[in-house]
């Protein structure tokens, strides 16, 4: 099974570059300038270098012992990509975008963001590099991810409103798409997943490599043998895709990729893009969309701002019909449970978005050996869901008490 | 031959410039919207651009953003412009070509899509996020359905790549004057005439220019170059605030080169 994107950014039939043509040459510029960058030792040197000293790689591989004595099944390990410098595992994306930018020439950096830790991420690279940065923003993300906008505001960036459409993540990408078409000769666009246009979905998932890569090394350290299954939550699909691509050839690995299920699938109202979705065409690649007959794309929900989002990069569309990854869905309820319990059980308050995989792993963990091992990828810490999850637990004693 | 040529052919045995107007289907709603369209016809349109709305256009700017959202609350979709094509083609002869995203036309079956365009009297696709590279699978369907699919050059298309785009293509090339999206713009470029120059080395297609024109004035300074003028937010401001019929006439004078 060829893991490389063709010439035109296609993995089988998922991916491309559905752009316009204003677009086009700088895509193909950080093509090129993205495959000579990574053949570069220098290049490579300071992003490992970053990646070690700024981020504070490698991220340990916990084994979460009361977390598996609760489930009574698999040994539960996780990556603990929530300890990284920002809080989650976008920076190494953004740590490597950044660099290739600077290669490139570019001062500016400008971002989509849902739940603002990829923001949080590029505003933090852009201080760090010395470069402007410009952060594109829901609406409604703004409010429920209020505690990120202020600090991507302390870094230094500017995080402009999007309130168009459902005011969410899908709509700050559409609108960073489009701020860049007027700034492509100053402007570097910072994608923050396995999404978008070749060759981001590439890119990003190399970049992100790094939590596989680590997790291989670390569980044969610690076991001695590869994990049984290894879980990540999906939406665009950024941390899965780090944690599942140095696994993929690895057939005895099952890997679980879980959507979001917001209110229930039946409910329409979830961001389940391969559960739920049909192939279509959204933000610069064919790949599994939530749409309606007329290919009009449908407005995702999720608790988690971070899954909020009705496409999914083209390597997972394309990994769930080689049946290599078995993508499946969390409600909101059910990442909210698993936010407590976790935070209870082991003292690490997850984001909503690993929640989410955290609540898969406990399903899959009961029905396992206790000498299976199960690696959840933790991708984010859930301090910028206080809000969120308070708000939530009040509403719900409120109407208890009443 | 194709309308869309046999327009082109025309204005050039004419010695006129061609006026490429772009309003979107069902805004605000199907009726109003045809009603619309048939106003700038009758204004002297030479290739009509009819907007399939999309939920997502990246490629576009506020006004024609909401014309599009204003569209798809009325619940316009594909059949219906297909079907509003056939009723204008009951009274017009003007070159129709439909113009969006990618998604709509991909879900709706290029195939089908071609053969269902051809019977309602389509002349061609002008698909914003479908570049050149990754036309093939669309553009099988519209070359053997005798439609023209019309490639987009952007100010950033170096010399090169603008070649190899129009080698494979048919019926005009669309010249985007400006890095950014769709919409109205007080100032317009300054280098225009250099760069269509340098793409009638590359090409003998038909060049119409667009992005930012909204006054007779600006049409009659692009069209001192370009073959045809692209006339899109401005059209479908409006086409909803009012004064449709009154910019057409404007537009119209400023093409034939009688602003000044």
């Amino acid at each position: 099974m060829n893991q490389q994107a063709d010439a035109n950014g296609y993995f089988g039939k998922y991916g491309g570059r559905y752009i316009a043509e204003t677009l086009m040459p700088i895509l193909l510029e950080i093509e090129k300038d993205y495959v000579e960058a990574i053949k570069d030792p220098a290049f490579m040197e300071e992003f490992r270098y970053l990646l070690k000293d700024y981020v504070g790689r490698p991220s340990p591989l916990y084994r979460a012992d009361r977390l598996s004595e609760v489930c009574s099944g698999a040994r539960i390990y996780l990556k603990r990509e929530d300890l990284n410098h920002t809080g989650a595992h976008k920076v190494n994306n953004t740590i490597g975008q950044a660099l290739l930018a600077r290669r490139m020439g570019r001062k500016k950096l400008m971002a989509e963001t849902g739940a603002g830790q990829h923001g949080v991420a590029t505003a933090t690279a852009a201080a760090l590099f010395g470069m402007e940065c410009i952060v594109y923003m829901g609406e409604e993300d703004i409010v429920r991810q209020a505690p990120n906008v202020k600090r991507m505001e302390l870094l230094g960036a500017t995080v402009m409103p999007v309130g168009s459409g459902t005011k969410t993540l899908k709509d700050a990408m559409s609108e960073a798409l489009r701020a860049w078409v007027a700034e492509v000769d100053t402007t570097f666009y910072v994608i923050g997943s396995v999404a978008g246009p070749h060759p981001y979905p590439t890119m990003v998932r190399d970049f992100q490599a790094v939590i596989g890569d680590e997790t291989k090394k670390q569980i044969m350290e610690q076991e001695g043998r590869l994990p049984d299954m290894i879980v990540a939550c999906v939406g665009g699909g950024s941390n899965a895709a780090g944690i599942f691509y140095p696994f993929i050839e690895d057939e005895a690995v099952k890997l679980v990729g879980v959507e979001a299920a917001g209110f229930g699938m039946d409910t329409g109202k979830h961001a389940a893009s391969i559960c739920a979705g049909d192939v279509g065409i959204l933000h610069g690649s064919k790949t599994y969309v939530l749409q309606d007959g007329d290919g009009q794309v449908l407005n995702a929900h999720s608790v988690s701002a971070g899954l909020d989002y009705p496409g999914v990069g083209p390597q997972h569309s394309f990994w769930a019909d080689q049946n290599r990854v078995e993508y499946c869905s969390i409600t909101d309820d059910e990442a909210l449970a698993s936010f407590h319990e976790l935070t209870l059980l082991e003292g690490i308050i997850p984001a909503l978005e690993s929640a989410h995989a955290v609540a898969e792993a406990k399903k899959r963990a009961a029905g396992m050996n206790k000498s299976d091992l199960l690696v959840v990828n933790l991708s984010g810490r859930g301090d910028k869901d206080l809000d969120t999850v308070l708000a939530i637990d009040g509403a719900a004693s409120g109407k208890a008490a009443s | 031959m194709n309308r869309i040529d046999a327009r082109f052919a025309e204005l050039k045995a004419a010695g006129k410039k061609g006026l490429v107007a772009y309003l979107t289907a069902g805004d605000p709603d199907l009726q109003t919207s045809e009603e619309n369209v048939r106003i700038a016809l009758q204004g002297g349109v030479d290739v009509l651009e009819l907007g399939v709305p999309f939920s997502d256009p990246t490629a576009d700017g506020p006004t024609i953003q909401e014309a599009a959202q204003r569209a798809l609350a009325a619940g316009t979709n594909l059949n219906d412009v297909l079907a509003m094509v056939k009723n204008l083609r009951k009274d017009f002869d003007t070159p129709i070509v439909l113009f969006g995203y990618a998604n709509p036309f991909f879900r709706y079956g290029y195939e089908t899509l071609c053969r269902d365009a051809v019977e309602a009297g389509v002349d061609g696709f002008l698909v914003v996020d479908i570049p050149y590279e990754i036309c093939g699978e669309l553009k099988m369907h519209t070359d053997a359905a005798g439609l023209r699919l019309i490639p987009l050059i952007a100010p950033t298309t170096a010399a090169e790549r603008a070649d190899r785009i129009l080698s494979e293509a048919q019926g005009f090339a669309y010249y985007i004057m400006v890095k950014g999206v769709t919409g109205a713009r007080r100032e317009l470029v300054v280098d225009l005439g250099e760069r269509i120059a340098a793409l009638r080395g590359v090409t003998d297609l038909p060049i119409a220019a667009g992005f930012g024109v909204s006054s007779g004035e600006q049409a009659a300074e692009v069209a001192r170059t370009a073959d045809a003028v692209v006339v899109g937010s401005a059209l479908v401001r409006a086409a909803h605030e009012g004064g449709l019929a009154e910019l057409m006439v404007d537009l119209k004078r400023g093409v034939d080169g009688l602003s000044e």
